[in-house]
């Protein structure tokens, strides 16, 4: 058994309500009665505290908070990176992983036996030092691995976590939702269908389990 | 190995052929009719929490695990294959229904010359065709399908107009298409600003777009064998997904009710099919892993194969039922004229929200101006086009960020990109087109030499590639996306040139892979009778797009459809009174 690790952030870091000023400018607001102050203790399951200080910090650079809002950060995307990677898409459990391991041509897509635990561990390792680096020297490193797997897989997460519905762990109080304006999964789009004014139809955001009205567990949670 | 008590029909697969063979065997004789389903049982409820991108169309939820089995690939002899070891290109389905669950419902019929199409290539270019060309003939005509088709339609519920209704051409409707004998049992969906805005360019540009024939229902309705569904919610949450409301018309909520608690029909999930039983000339049932991992023998009289298109070729080459093809020699039938389809796509780009998380899988317009041999320019030298659309199919957050116009930001990632993406976001949609993709000597399945499944048998090994055929297809439908999407108003963005370079298993084309267990007119050319019918084992019918001797435009479930119940029909009528050939 590894020893358990937690990311430990304010909680004050994480979710909001998202408020635009008359100027479009996006102001990230707490509801009044929200028990969040002092820090969150998240467990961890896949990467040590030190890791997820380098996961946070590279997604950040990847999809910062800038004056367009929120970023990876506030929508939790490493929570969600941490539990994809100890679940069974991991472990490439979806994937054939039987050999002979062959490099193949560029249309035969990714042939190499590492799985994304793998990709992570060997990727963080090479951005050692990385959260003491201002922003700058932060994008450098990142640009100078960009073509690598590694990088690619974590891009590719991080929009997954910004958007995933937050049952995965990410898009915390559907942040990243209120960000774009996509509503959360709904019932039923019947009355709207068809007459589109021309105005973006755009809805305090559900989740699913709001949807449904009960909670709803991810392939993550598999074995 | 564990031997159980005959039945009648053994089906390999419970998804739309495996179900709608049983339903019209089961309700229609005495017959007892077993099913066998590898993946798991699915119902309605179980759909209700299944609105989730990351675990339906980014981890692949409702499709095969291909841990377990997948495919190979090269793209010509002499190469060694890779397998395909994440999906890609195509993504065939699992469990009860199979990929009849999670497809988009775009319910389109063949064209009328689709099924005679080597005569007339030959009747229209004569000597000049390529040499490596094996189109053929179905030895089944439109006219001889089109009850079938009409069957299929009010099975599901099918909303369209039609633009041919028994000769006559119904303004609206698709004016190229065969004749109809009846309009849709549905209208067609209501238009999105989209749609409109494509019909209108396409109308000003003098082609003649017309309403995608939908499977998801445009109001409530109950078919001839008394299933009621509802009319569809646009949710958005239909391609790769399956229906929680029952509003598209999936194997569960159209055959399944009928099927159930009858007491001459039998479902088996977690069933996985490995081989048929046969000896001298006769199938004597199939063996098959089941659940508990024993591995099982189920006799039966006749033997349906129902599965996906690959699988059903892998069955006969495992079981040793007919000869491979050898593309070297042209010898033996099984295996060859093995295609997909020239997919393409051109992002388009609008000033204003599209509020496109609405939708339904099929909701859209098409125009078939260019499908088949109509309006090519023989300066292009193309042999047959496609068909052109565009779909308000519902689009979820994480597939649906990040596209933005050309000439915005050259940032993939950081605040640049972040504006210019949250910019765009909902603001971007695209045209599409599949075309036909012609059958060749070169493309075919056989057996892996290396990889194996989870039981250790070979995988099936695709030859493919594409030809410079193929390539100018693509282009030509790339050339009319930009077109009609310059006239709608939209920012065109860089098309997608899957088809440009040589066959990619890396990105989705369609599902739609055809061919292997090819019907046609003599045992020279084909492994099955035009009934489906295997031409030298009379009690095993092949059924399915496996079945196609080569691939044409749009989607081929409603020809699949035809053709099962086309089979059904004549097993029912004539093959179980008289075992035999049909052909």
């Amino acid at each position: 058994m590894r020893r358990r690790e937690f990311l430990v952030i304010p909680a004050r870091s994480l979710g909001g309500v998202l408020l635009y000023t008359l100027a479009r400018e996006p102001i990230r607001l707490y509801a009044q009665e929200s028990p969040q102050k002092g820090t969150l203790r998240v467990p961890l399951r896949f990467f040590t505290a030190d890791e997820a200080k380098i996961v946070t910090a590279a997604c950040e650079r990847i999809f910062p908070a800038d004056d367009s809002g929120p970023g990876a950060t506030e929508a939790g995307v490493v929570i969600y990176i941490d539990r994809q990677l100890a679940g069974p898409y991991g472990r490439d459990q979806y994937r054939y992983t039987k050999g002979p391991w062959v490099q193949s041509v560029a249309e035969h897509g990714n042939q190499d036996k590492a799985t994304p635990r793998e990709i992570y561990r060997e990727g963080i390792g090479s951005l050692g030092g990385f959260t003491e680096l201002p922003a700058g020297e932060q994008d450098g490193k990142l640009h100078a691995i960009e073509k690598t797997a590694f990088f690619q897989l974590l891009r590719r997460h991080t929009i997954e976590g910004m958007f995933s519905d937050p049952l995965h762990g990410g898009n915390a109080e559907m942040i990243g939702w209120q960000l774009i304006g996509y509503p959360g999964p709904r019932m039923s789009y019947r009355e709207e269908i068809g007459q589109d004014s021309g105005e973006a139809w755009r809805r305090k955001p559900v989740s699913l389990a709001e949807s449904l009205g009960h909670a709803v567990s991810g392939m993550e949670e598999e074995q | 190995m564990q031997r159980l008590k005959p039945v009648d029909v053994v089906i390999a697969g419970g998804g739309w052929v495996g179900l709608a063979m049983a339903k019209e065997i089961a309700t229609r004789t005495s017959l007892s009719v077993l099913v066998l389903e590898r993946g798991p049982a699915r119902r309605l409820k179980d759909y209700a929490a299944g609105m989730d991108e990351v675990d339906y169309a980014l981890r692949f939820k409702m499709m095969q695990n291909l841990a377990e089995e997948t495919t190979t690939h090269r793209h010509s002899i002499g190469q060694t294959a890779a397998p395909i070891r994440q999906y890609g290109s195509f993504n065939p389905g699992t469990g009860v229904g199979g990929a009849g669950e999670h497809w988009g419902g775009l319910a389109y019929r063949y064209l009328p010359d689709q099924f005679r199409l080597a005569t007339m290539l030959r009747e229209k270019h004569g000597t000049r065709l390529p040499a490596d060309l094996l189109v053929q003939d179905w030895g089944v005509t439109y006219d001889e399908l089109e009850p079938y088709y009409w069957q299929a339609e009010q099975m599901m519920g099918i909303g369209g107009k039609a633009g041919n209704l028994r000769g006559q051409i119904v303004e609206g409707g698709n004016p190229f298409e065969g004749p109809r004998s009846h309009e849709f049992p549905n209208p067609p969906h209501k238009p999105t600003w989209l749609v409109s805005r494509f019909n209108q360019a396409a109308r000003e540009l003098g082609y003649h777009p017309f309403p995608t024939p939908a499977a998801t229902l445009s109001q409530t309705y109950r078919n001839p064998d008394g299933v009621t569904r509802s009319g569809c919610a646009y949710c958005g949450y239909c391609l790769r997904y399956g229906c929680m409301i029952g509003a598209k018309a999936q194997p569960t909520n159209t055959l399944l009710p009928v099927l159930t608690g009858r007491k001459n029909f039998t479902l088996r999930t977690g069933c996985n099919v490995r081989r048929i039983a046969h000896r001298e000339g006769t199938a004597t049932g199939v063996t098959y892993i089941g659940e508990s991992g024993v591995e099982i023998e189920q006799p039966a009289h006749v033997v349906i194969l129902g599965s996906w298109t690959l699988n059903n070729c892998r069955l006969l080459l495992l079981s040793k039922i007919g000869e491979p093809y050898d593309p070297a020699t042209g010898k033996g039938t099984l295996g060859r004229n093995l295609t997909h389809q020239v997919g393409t796509a051109t992002p388009i780009f609008f000033e204003r929200p599209l509020n496109a998380f609405m939708g339904a899988g099929a909701l859209g317009a098409t125009l078939a101006d260019f499908d088949g041999d109509r309006n090519l320019d023989p300066s292009m030298g193309i042999l047959r086009g496609g068909q052109i659309r565009v779909t308000s199919g519902g689009e979820a957050p994480i597939g649906s960020f990040g596209r933005i116009p050309p000439g915005e930001t050259e940032a993939s990632w950081g605040s640049a990109w972040k504006k210019a993406a949250l910019k765009w976001w909902d603001h971007a949609s695209s045209i599409t087109s599949e075309a036909e993709h012609l059958a060749y000597r070169q493309n075919y399945i056989d057996l892996d030499p290396t990889y194996t499944d989870k039981f250790g048998d070979p995988l099936a090994r695709l030859t493919l590639d594409w030809t410079d055929h193929e390539r100018r297809q693509a282009e030509m439908t790339i050339q009319v996306q930009a077109k009609v999407g310059k006239a709608m108003g939209a920012r065109i963005g860089n098309p997608a040139r899957r088809v440009a370079g040589r066959y990619s298993t890396v990105e989705y084309q369609s599902s739609h892979v055809s061919g292997g267990v090819v019907a046609g007119t003599s045992p020279e050319n084909s492994v099955l009778n035009p009934w489906m019918q295997h031409w030298s084992i009379p009690n095993l019918w092949v059924v399915g797009a496996s079945g196609f001797p080569q691939n044409s435009s749009g989607n081929p479930t409603m020809t699949i459809l035809a053709m099962a119940y086309r089979s059904a029909d004549v097993m029912i009528k004539r093959y179980f009174k008289r075992p035999g050939s049909m052909a």
